[in-house]
């Protein structure tokens, strides 16, 4: 979960480093997805040679988990908690300002490429529910106000 | 002499702001010319204080909270560095009842130590049961975390010294340790706080363990979202191969271990123990049959100690005081201690390590201070998400694992997530099959296509259709996911499902107890 860096390992720099390590697949799409945000769909074919696998068991395996995507996410990915403890913190009301504010729905992202969503399903603040994630930075006991804070000020340094 | 004051690293100070608060202090300190030494400890646990500054003075450490960047210059301004009076002024950090009345074992150092920092895990008792372990025997040391009577703090409870037994007494040329640190139950975060805090003591139960059995290579699965643990283990597993506590030749002793951390993605099964190896191997984490278990065959057909996070963070002070001295705490067949999350709506968050026996009721109250908004607490849930929700009806239940299980509830990996009476217990329970449905690995039919039939039909007793049908067919399909489920999550969802209708009916539009049976 690094954001994506100024220099970038190309895909095959990635899969050369990490292919020989036991059980390489997981290690390889989270490294592609920390350069890049995401893992290209046209990547699939490389990988799945390098290991000796199958297109399909490749394409298999990113779409069984849910934090890869095949598809590139705005400049923030937003994860915002929607299990127990935060519900019972009011996560549900803060799920509608959330999408209210951004004009999106869950998996969705703004117009101006600014702001994904995604739900999740604890972050492991739930000392301090509501909780989300920008990135790396985890936010605790977030209010609609606080949320509309941390949007502003990740907007315009976009 | 410079003053040495701690601010916590630990993420969830972080989400309150602890790193603005800890870079103002610096800025202030400089400022004003004071020589002080800001060290980012692990957090001590008490998140409503959070972020919380110590400082330390002859007397022992004296807490402010919670501490906002604004509060920072009144704080010195009250010569806070002394320990001056202010009104975030807590007093002593440890005459704090909330964590005076606790007995910390696991999380000893969490809070004290600089989390990194191999010197302060050295002083403050650390590698003590690695030291005695390379003295003894693999059977001796499986004999003393046998005799401790530790259960698997992950959920199952499973005894862990038989584990190791099964493993130790399986040959193979190639054995593994796996810690699983996916913790993906909400209302949990002590296996979080324990590897932002102390990662070394997780570091060291897992060497002690991979040295019993004759395991030479461990993986610690890590869930994506825990990126500051894995920051923090990293550089304590680095500093540990540097000073010679894993690699090769362990402290001379011939002896080896390694150790890597892997990442997880976003997938709450694979913190089932086979599906988690599978995710390991590469694949997706569909969940195995059992048997062969993973202590015969597991990691890459090998046979694998599986350990919760906690339960390895245990075994250092088991080898170091013994495993009889763990046993001393606790009731009936629930030995030592366990590391409570209190979370959700209470009034003091946080880990509250115990030893097994008091009541929920002393924990949510003369711990927790009730509910966080004021109003009476309606229910618990007990366990994660797989877990019972527990009425104020059952607040008087030791937490045990025997008691639990008699009410049909579990005690799992020690989270309690607390709710006031604006809760709907129906929308809870459609909550829990939506959860098995979006989780849910694909292997069992009535996991995969019944629990999103159970939601389809939690939707019509909310809206109030039906009930006489939809009641009994809800019944039914729990039913169903119980028997016909290969793993907990299929098999366990009717938990938090039955125990909302049958405390809760009116929830569910049933006016009587007896209709909702
Ligand atoms: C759906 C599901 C999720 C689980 N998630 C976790 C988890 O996040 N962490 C964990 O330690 N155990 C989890 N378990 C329990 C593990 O399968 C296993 O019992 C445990 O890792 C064994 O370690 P222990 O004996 O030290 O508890 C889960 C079980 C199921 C069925
Ligand atoms: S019960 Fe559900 S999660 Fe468990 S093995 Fe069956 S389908 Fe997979």
């Amino acid at each position: 979960m690094t954001e994506p860096s100024a220099v970038q390992p190309s895909i095959s720099d990635i899969i050369a480093a990490l292919k020989d390590k036991p059980g390489a697949l997981l290690p390889i799409l989270h490294g592609i997805q920390d350069a890049l945000g995401y893992i290209p769909p046209s990547s699939i074919p490389e990988i799945a040679s390098s290991l000796n696998l199958s297109r399909a068991e490749v394409h298999g395996v990113i779409s069984f988990y849910h934090y890869f995507r095949e598809t590139p996410p705005g400049k923030n990915t937003i994860h915002l908690c929607l299990a127990e403890s935060c519900q019972a913190m009011g996560a549900k009301r803060l799920e509608q300002h959330v999408k209210g504010k951004l004009g999106i729905d869950f998996h969705e992202t703004t117009a101006d490429g600014a702001f994904s969503l995604e739900p999740v399903y604890c972050l492991g603040n739930c000392a301090c529910s509501p909780a989300m994630q920008v990135g790396h930075d985890i936010y605790g006991r977030v209010s609609p106000e606080s949320f509309d804070d941390v949007i502003n000020y990740l907007g315009e340094s976009a | 002499m410079s003053t040495k004051i701690y601010v916590s690293c630990d993420s969830g100070a972080l989400s309150l702001g602890a790193e603005k608060t800890a870079s103002t202090i610096a800025q202030q300190a400089e400022k004003r010319g004071l020589q002080i030494d800001l060290i980012r400890n692990g957090s001590r646990g008490m998140y409503w204080l959070e972020p919380m500054v110590e400082v330390a003075t002859d007397k022992g450490r004296i807490a402010y909270g919670p501490v906002k960047p604004e509060d920072v210059a009144g704080l010195f301004d009250a010569d806070f560095i002394t320990g001056g009076q202010h009104p975030l002024s807590q007093g002593l950090t440890e005459a704090i009842p909330y964590f005076k009345n606790q007995q910390r074992l696991t999380f000893a150092r969490v809070g004290i130590t600089d989390p990194v920092s191999l010197d302060d895990y050295l002083q403050h008792d650390g590698y003590r049961g690695l030291n005695n372990t390379l003295a003894m025997t693999g059977a001796e040391v499986v004999k003393q975390v046998t005799d401790s009577g530790l259960r698997g703090r992950g959920g199952a409870a499973f005894p862990t010294g038989i584990k190791w037994n099964t493993v130790l007494n399986t040959p193979s040329e190639q054995k593994y340790v796996i810690c699983n640190a996916d913790e993906g139950d909400s209302g949990t975060f002590s296996d979080r706080m324990i590897m932002e805090g102390d990662p070394f003591v997780l570091i060291e139960g897992m060497t002690i363990a991979g040295i019993a059995v004759g395991a030479t290579q461990g993986y610690i699965y890590l869930r994506v979202e825990y990126p500051h643990a894995h920051a923090n283990l990293n550089s304590a597993i680095e500093s540990a191969y540097q000073a010679g506590y894993l690699g090769d030749n362990i402290l001379g002793s011939g002896k080896s271990f390694h150790l890597e951390v892997r990442l997880g993605a976003g997938a709450y099964v694979c913190g089932e123990e086979t599906s988690l190896m599978e995710s390991l191997e590469g694949k997706r984490g569909l969940v195995r049959f059992k048997p062969p278990l993973p202590a015969i065959s597991g990691l890459f057909g090998k046979p694998t100690i599986v350990n919760n996070v906690i339960s390895l963070a245990s075994v250092p002070i088991i080898l170091d005081k013994g495993g009889e001295f763990y046993r001393d705490f606790g009731m009936g067949r629930s030995r030592g201690t366990l590391p409570l999350q209190l979370a959700g709506n209470i009034k003091h968050p946080g880990l509250v390590e115990l030893a097994f026996g008091p009541t929920l009721r002393e924990i949510l109250y003369d711990f927790g201070g009730g509910s966080a908004t004021g109003r009476p607490i309606k229910a618990v849930q007990v366990g994660g998400p797989l877990g019972a929700y527990m009425p104020e009806s059952q607040f008087d239940t030791p937490l045990d694992y025997e008691a639990f299980a008699q009410l049909w509830a579990v005690v799992g990996h020690g989270g309690i997530v607390v709710f006031d009476d604006t809760v709907d217990m129906a929308e809870m329970a459609r909550y829990s099959m939506e959860f098995c449905a979006i989780e849910s690995c694909g292997k069992c039919t009535p996991c995969r296509i019944g629990s999103t039939r159970g939601y389809e039909v939690l939707d019509e007793i909310i809206k109030g259709h039906d009930l006489n049908k939809n009641i009994p067919l809800l019944r039914d399909l729990c039913d169903t996911l119980l028997n016909g489920s290969l793993c907990a999550l299929g098999g366990m969802t009717p938990y938090p499902v039955l125990s909302a209708l049958n405390h809760f009916p009116e929830d569910f539009g049933v006016s009587d107890k007896a209709n909702a049976a």
